[in-house]
């Protein structure tokens, strides 16, 4: 039962992958083959989250190949937690994505390439062998690239390019990092490279290491200076891709981070731990400069995604572990949160017309719904008390204070501000103000249907936030166990290669 | 420009050739050099030969089903090969199992093969797919 568990994240979306594929000229049996499978890819990540909190982690080694010849699949606490909600991001997904355009986007291809990312994403969670990060990674990139351009107008392949050509940047010098590691220690299983670097006689070239796989996942995450790729492309993608790729890509760069740094890397803290922290620090300011000075609400959305990824840095910046621990309720809160605002966008230009703040308004009296909708997560975003984004921000802050990081803690607190700025501005001019004369026409109404497809995704997400924000208890205990779990090194190493390790890499010199 | 006569005569045999290699690759890649992918790769490129001298209609009514689904079908043999070790507690997904029959001539029969042909489909399905994009006319 265990071995199918771990493997069931991957397996799930591949199944789904190949029969939508099958399906192609059927759009409609295919969303229903789709649903069906973010449904079982959601029950399958749950069933996990549960073993690994009632059993601990989860250890597969593929093809029954002993840990650092084949490939191990490692679901620890944080892997778990990442897998469980992007089940539940699949799924909400999945349900938005009947709404309006459906049958447009299904019949270009979504079912298949939508659960093609869902499986880049799962596997990246779950492998323990860096160079099939890399493979995960790429399966994403393609998947994603799909996805992008999936309405073929000449914006969205202005934007895919630019999206395409520094990400490959990014995996070049993941690939680059690769061959350097292999040839430095004779091993790419994460938990091999964890047992063997501090003993490495070549410091030198191992950091070199660490400085590259930064750039690359720095890349995948959207971090101070390797971000551009994303306000450059994803305000041009549909909704539900939008809110996908909002809720996913960037976090599992985050994830890679956070798990190369504290596993790999640790013994080189003096290092990567600054460096970390100006990076999370630039991030922070520029993403939320960046959405103060635009009108658009995908954009203003976007830029937040950046200015939010700094914040998950920050605990592997200090590696404590109450800061490891915000981090990682950070990425959790973070996800669903900015999921949902990407939805709210999209059912706010299904009744304004458009996503320019300056050509919208009077949402609020049209819709109140819609306005609470939209204030539980943006309030969320911005840290206001007692929502999820609250305790993400009180448990960062306060561990940044404990190790004496002032300056960390002021930025933090400072951007928390300007991002509570940014959602006033686009509540002020989407929802309060008077509808201005130059407001478009709304496009043709809804059926029953689509909009049961828009709103439930929606309200579901806005009760997790509450459920956050209200019973933190559980989520912050997980996370310190979760951190926990993060700087025991030794047990992971002990779970993923046995007791007794395969001394092979000691031949090497 | 319409391919020539002769070309146009000669295309479903060259289509079979490479199709036999790639069989041939394929099987021998168990061992030796070989195997799904540059099997995949020479059946596709026998396959984008058809394409050229008949044209695009032409290929795909050739391979019955559209490049999506050969993809599809080659993933759920290569993801369906390593099911069957999900049945034993003892040993990871992908396990491989192998059955020597009892027979005057030496026949291994296992799933690692399955896994290659769903290579080999995925390879055949993915190439074409790119191949008929390109030269779609619209």
């Amino acid at each position: 039962m265990r071995q199918f568990l771990i493997v069931a994240p991957i397996l799930i979306p591949l199944a789904a992958t190949a029969v939508t594929a099958l399906l192609w000229s059927r759009p409609a049996a295919q969303r229903f083959v789709g649903l069906g499978a973010a449904v079982a890819l959601f029950v399958a990540t749950m069933a996990l989250l549960a073993e690994v909190i009632s059993g601990g982690m989860l250890v597969g080694q593929m093809g029954s190949w002993p840990a650092p010849f084949g490939i191990s699949l490692v679901v620890d606490h944080l892997a778990a937690a990442m897998l469980a909600i992007t089940g539940l991001m699949g799924l909400t997904v999945a349900v938005y994505a009947m709404g309006p355009g459906a049958k447009e986007r299904d019949r270009a291809g979504f079912q298949p390439l939508f659960h093609a990312l869902l499986m880049g994403v799962t596997g990246a969670f779950t492998t323990g062998d860096l160079f099939n990060l890399y493979v995960w990674f790429e399966v994403m990139l393609i998947a994603s690239f799909g996805l992008l351009v999936l309405d073929r107008t000449r914006e969205q392949i202005d934007g895919g390019i630019r999206y395409v050509m520094l990400n490959l940047v990014g995996t070049t010098f993941f690939l680059l990092a690769i061959g350097l590691v292999y040839g430095l220690t004779g091993t790419l299983n994460m938990a091999d490279l964890a047992r063997v670097a501090p003993d490495i006689e070549n410091q030198g070239a191992l950091a070199a290491v660490g400085v590259l796989l930064l750039v690359a996942f720095g890349a995948k995450a959207a971090v101070f200076p390797l971000f551009n790729w994303l306000p450059a492309s994803y305000h041009t993608a549909s909704m539900p891709v939008a809110a996908i790729f909002a809720a996913l890509l960037t976090k599992v760069g985050v994830y890679a981070i956070i798990r190369v740094f504290t596993l790999i890397f640790a013994h080189d803290q003096a290092l990567f731990g600054p460096m970390l922290g100006i990076i999370a620090m630039a991030t922070m300011v520029v993403g939320v400069l960046g959405a103060a000075s635009h009108y658009d609400v995908r954009r203003i959305l976007s830029f937040h995604i950046i200015s939010q990824i700094g914040y998950m840095l920050v605990g592997v910046a200090l590696m404590t572990p109450l800061a490891i621990a915000g981090s990682v309720l950070y990425v959790i809160h973070h996800i669903v949160v900015k999921a949902n605002l990407f939805l709210v966008a999209g059912a706010m230009q299904q009744v304004g017309g458009t996503f320019a703040l300056k050509r919208l308004g009077g949402l609020y009296a049209a819709r109140p719904l819609l306005g609470l909708a939209f204030l539980i997560p943006a309030l969320s975003l911005a840290g206001i008390p007692p929502l999820s984004g609250f305790w993400g921000k009180l448990v960062v802050i306060r561990s940044s204070l404990e190790v004496e990081a002032y300056v960390l803690a002021f930025v933090a607190l400072a951007v928390g501000l300007l991002t509570l700025y940014s959602m006033v501005k686009i509540w002020n001019e989407a929802f309060w103000k008077a509808k201005p004369e130059t407001a478009p026409e709304p496009p043709a109404a809804w059926t029953m249907t689509q909009r049961i497809a828009t709103f439930t995704p929606i309200i579901v997400l806005c009760g997790v936030t509450l459920t956050i924000g209200l019973w933190t208890e559980p989520f912050a205990a997980f996370s310190i166990t979760a951190a926990e779990s993060l700087l025991d090194r030794e047990a992971y190493i002990a779970a993923v290669l046995g007791t007794n390790p395969v001394q092979l890499t000691e031949a090497v010199p | 420009m319409p391919a020539s006569f002769i070309l146009r005569v000669a295309a479903p045999l060259l289509l079979w050739v490479p199709l036999l290699v790639s069989f041939y690759l394929l099987v021998r890649g168990h061992n030796a050099p070989g195997g799904g992918f540059v099997g995949g790769l020479v059946a596709a490129s026998g396959l984008v030969f058809f394409a050229i001298a008949r044209g695009e209609t032409a290929a795909i009514a050739v391979m019955r089903l559209s490049p999506a689904s050969w993809c599809g079908v080659g993933l759920l043999l290569g993801a369906g090969s390593g099911v069957l070790a999900l049945f034993d507690p003892a040993s990871g997904y992908l396990t491989h199992r192998w059955w020597f029959p009892d027979l005057p001539v030496k026949l291994p029969l296992n799933t690692a093969f399955i896994f290659d042909i769903g290579v080999y489909l995925v390879v055949i399905g993915t190439i074409t797919a790119m191949f008929f994009a390109l030269v779609a006319e619209d």
